[in-house]
């Protein structure tokens, strides 16, 4: 499919100062492409919450942005430190979010779950030590 | 609801007159992302850049700091360039959701498809 649209942003780790710029801006991208409503709302928390993930909890990594005709995708990949158990992650309430993060208000263990229900298709992969990968994406319908 | 909160606008003295129907009291902003919708009054008692970003990615109108907590001068800076109606109050978080439920305000609807979920 062709692709109209792509930009990458890279997120520091620990950086808690600018998390959620990337997603600012990917907001801001989509909705002068023309995407608007109840696919730019769910793109957009999906977007921060995968974004603070980064910040929060890995070495540092990236968020692309892709847009096709039909479909957002969102990727966000990292270097590590990775997710030993995908399927306790994925468990709304399950959080290993430092104090750092909870002060901020984060660190529910709400974030993947979310990102599951924002998102019309949601694929995580994750090796120990290597990294993780997230890809979603969001169909866009009479856009 | 100025009146009924005694509250100061820090911004957007201009859209008083939007109108909102509910409202949603929380510190945890993951929370907040999960099932707000963009009609809703933020109420809340951290005051640090991510309650402006993430009412910003849900499209909030307005945010209510509670119990006399006033976010810096960068924070609202950001809620201004977005648009958004900030109020300050005296009452504390608690008393904030009380007085506005009296007003006829009401909770954010839970989504359906969750209530299926935790059963
Ligand atoms: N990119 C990542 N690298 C390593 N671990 C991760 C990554 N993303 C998530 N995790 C792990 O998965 C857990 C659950 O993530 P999730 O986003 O659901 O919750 P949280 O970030 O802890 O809290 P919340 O998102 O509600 O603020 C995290 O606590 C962390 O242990
Ligand atoms: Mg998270």
């Amino acid at each position: 499919m062709e692709l109209m649209f792509t930009e990458s942003y890279h997120v520091a780790r620990a950086d808690y100062t600018s998390a959620g710029h990337a997603s600012a801006s990917i907001k801001r991208q989509l909705k002068q492409i023309g995407v608007g409503g109840d696919v730019l709302r769910r793109v957009a928390v999906a977007s921060y919450e995968v974004e603070l993930n980064l910040v929060i909890h890995s070495l540092g990594g990236d968020l692309t942005l892709n847009v096709y005709p039909d479909c957002v995708e969102l990727i966000s990949s990292d270097t590590g430190p990775g997710i030993p158990d995908l399927k306790l992650a994925m468990k709304e309430g399950y959080s290993t979010a430092n104090e750092m993060a909870r002060s901020l208000g984060f660190g529910a263990g709400m974030g993947l779950p979310n990102m599951k229900r924002n998102a019309d298709e949601f694929d995580i992969k994750s090796t120990v030590g290597v990294g993780t990968t997230i890809t979603m994406g969001f169909h866009l319908r009479g856009n | 609801m100025v009146s009924v909160l005694n509250a100061n606008v820090l911004i957007g003295e201009d859209k008083l007159d939007t109108p909102v129907y509910t409202a949603c009291c929380s510190d945890l902003m993951s929370d907040v992302l999960a099932f707000v919708d963009e009609k809703t009054v933020l109420i809340t008692g951290l005051t640090n850049p991510h309650v402006v970003r993430t009412s910003e990615m849900l499209d909030l109108k307005c945010i209510v700091f509670a119990r006399g907590k006033i976010p810096t001068e960068d924070i609202l800076e950001s809620a201004d360039e977005q648009g958004l109606v900030v109020l300050a109050t005296k009452q504390t978080a608690f008393s904030t959701c009380g007085i506005l439920y009296e007003m006829g305000m009401r909770g954010v609807p839970v989504p359906e498809q969750w209530e299926k979920k935790d059963k």
